[in-house]
């Protein structure tokens, strides 16, 4: 079997493992979608009424089965509370928490790789150790209280960006970017040390290697030598939790969606379990598996790419 | 020839290492005339490869390793430059070839490109005129269909073929002076005598001066001028290859020679190994670094520590030098 039907084999058996467990999670869940509808003082025959209607009277394995079969052809459902097509719920929300990803990740990488190239130049130094701590710092914040400080000094004090609510690109670019920057740096901010912890070490690692001191023994400058032999091969490790990040956030940062009043498909999946609207819920979460196993599959694919070794074991035959 | 093309005086090495200062090289002198090759010989550990990288700043001072001595090359002061000239000296005048091939290419670079740095970089060429001079150079070290392999990655070469790659990369800027640091050593036997011959005939063909690092007295028989016998960071036995193979001084030289097979022994005639290890250069006393393996040894060679004396080009650091009559 080749490399990538093997790859894709593995993708199916998880997507079918992920959403059989949501499904299960979801069903278990306390609460009833039926009263959240009808409210407190509904009868137990409307609500009986309401269940059956809904089909929630019916075993679960069916409706799981049921519920996969149309899922497969791109149907996956309609929400039980405001009969809104659940895909098209995803997609009406998925540009937002699409654009907060990208530029998370343009900070986070943005920070990371200079903070990683310049540490290595010296290690031990004065801006490895500035470095090594502000990284600690900030991964030790959780991020509604970053999102808080931030609002606090950009939006309160200094009155340069919006603190909360979202601005569609339609309306104009800057307007959209502007309601983006202080949620996207709040995400960037913490994970640009992860990053840039991982890319140091692999970094120190290469930078032993003989080929590096043969660079050097070309008359390479020192930044030539870093960029030009020292980067790709460290880049791993780097490109690993950058996947992991991003296929985190497709399905959008929840707390962060929250916080900074962005419709996401974070705060989408959270009203959704307010609301006990299961299906939403299964629908929302195999969105979110489903891009992180894709995405974590093309991370796999990038490994080529950087690496012809790589390439030369996978595609051999 | 007036002035040597390298000159080297009391060259030091020094690790601080937790368990105190390693010496890895300790006071040597050499120095090496154009054109001419100079065998350093030594076991691992011998402070060989430390002494020649530090030579031309692939070991550098920090916090960690100190370094001593003066560095002359065509009169230069190595050791004073500044970083910029030092890595136009580097990249243009000197070549260095590694011990292994595996490690000392960069898997994810193409070898075209590889070979090509340094030309753009110290001779100014464009990437077109550097990938068209590293395929001539790939034909003259001898690799067959030098346009497809310049194309290739070195995962996608044997090791004697990788071996050939770096030498390329050695002499693409034709250097003065080539340092070959153990260059057979992770190579298979068949393959160790092309790439010594591929080195000398470079060599000869482009006047340059040659350190050949190795451990093995036998590599350098044919192919080195002149042999410096490296022991615990220290400089034994210096002398004419010639001189050193009629006659050792130094009972380590004569030890190391015992050693190496010869076509005239009798068959399964067992090698004479050197008893004992090398000494821990961090613990080092105060007589001769190699006393505790020597068959000759006395009280004096615990106490102190002999000098290397010079005779002409002939020198060694020996209280009891062998062959005193002859």
């Amino acid at each position: 079997m080749t490399w990538l039907s093997r790859q894709l084999l593995r993708l199916v058996a998880v997507l079918f493992a992920v959403t059989l467990l949501t499904y299960f999670i979801v069903n278990i869940l306390p609460g009833d979608v039926a009263i959240v509808i009808l409210g407190n003082l509904a009868t137990p025959e409307d609500i009986a009424g309401l269940r059956k209607d809904l089909g929630l009277d019916r075993p679960m394995l069916v409706r799981y089965f049921e519920w996969l079969g149309s899922a497969l052809s791109g149907d996956l459902g309609r929400s039980y509370r405001t009969s809104e097509p659940v895909a098209q719920a995803i997609i009406d929300r998925l540009p937002v928490s699409l654009q907060l990803m990208v530029m998370a990740q343009l900070t986070a990488v943005g920070i990371a790789i200079p903070a990683a190239l310049l540490s290595v130049r010296k290690p031990g130094g004065i801006f490895d150790r500035i470095s090594a701590a502000s990284a600690f710092g900030f991964l030790a914040v959780p991020s509604f209280m970053l999102g808080i400080v931030l609002i606090y000094v950009f939006s309160v004090r200094f009155d340069l960006l919006p603190a909360t609510g979202f601005t569609p690109m339609s309306e104009g670019l800057w307007d959209n970017l502007e309601s983006m920057i202080l949620p996207a740096l709040t995400l960037g901010l913490i994970e640009w040390t992860v990053l840039m912890r991982v890319l140091r070490s692999d970094l120190l690692t290469t930078l032993k290697e003989d080929f590096i001191l043969l660079a050097r023994a070309k008359g390479l400058p020192p930044w030539r030598v870093l960029l030009g032999h020292a980067l790709r091969p460290s880049s791993f490790t780097l490109i690993t939790v950058l996947g992991l990040n991003i296929g985190g956030l497709i399905g959008g940062a929840v707390i962060v969606e929250q916080i900074f009043a962005l419709p996401g498909v974070g705060r989408l999946l959270l009203g959704a379990i307010f609301n006990r609207d299961l299906i939403l819920v299964q629908g929302t979460v195999t969105f979110i598996a489903t891009s992180f196993v894709v995405i974590n599959f093309l991370v796999d694919m990038l490994y080529a790419v950087l690496d012809p070794r790589v390439r030369h074991v996978r595609f051999r035959s | 020839m007036s002035e040597p093309l390298l000159s080297v005086h009391d060259a030091r090495v020094g690790f601080n290492t937790p368990r105190g200062l390693l010496r890895a090289v300790d006071g040597v002198s050499f120095e090496l005339n154009q054109g001419r090759t100079l065998g350093v010989v030594g076991e691992s550990g011998s402070g060989k490869s430390v002494l020649v990288r530090s030579l031309i700043g692939l070991v550098a001072a920090n916090g960690f390793t100190t370094i001593g001595g003066s560095v002359k090359f065509e009169g230069r002061d190595l050791r004073s430059l500044p970083d910029a000239q030092m890595r136009a000296v580097l990249g243009s005048e000197i070549g260095i070839v590694f011990q292994d091939p595996m490690t000392s290419l960069n898997p994810v670079m193409k070898i075209g490109t590889q070979i090509g740095e340094g030309l753009r970089r110290n001779r100014g060429l464009d990437a077109a005129a550097a990938l068209k001079r590293s395929i001539e150079l790939l034909a003259e070290v001898g690799i067959p269909e030098p346009e497809r392999r310049a194309g290739q990655y070195p995962h996608e070469l044997s090791g004697g073929m990788r071996q050939r790659v770096a030498i390329a990369i050695a002499i693409a800027c034709e250097p003065k002076l080539l340092i070959a640091d153990e260059p057979t050593t992770a190579l298979d036997v068949t393959v160790q005598r092309q790439i010594l011959d591929l080195l000398q005939r470079e060599q000869r063909q482009r006047g340059m001066a040659m350190i050949l690092i190795t451990h093995d007295l036998g590599v350098a028989a044919g192919r080195a001028d002149d042999i410096m016998v490296m022991y615990a960071g220290r400089a034994v036995e210096k002398a004419a290859t010639r001189d050193i193979f009629r006659q050792p001084r130094m009972p380590y030289t004569e030890a190391l020679l015992r050693s190496l097979p010869r076509l005239t022994d009798a068959a399964h005639t067992r090698l004479q190994a050197i008893p004992g290890r090398p000494p821990d250069a961090a613990r080092l006393g105060p007589g001769c670094a190699f006393a505790p393996r020597c068959p000759y040894r006395t009280d004096m060679c615990d106490a102190e520590r002999p000098d290397l004396t010079m005779d002409g080009r002939r020198g060694f650091a020996c209280f009891h030098p062998v062959g005193q009559g002859a």
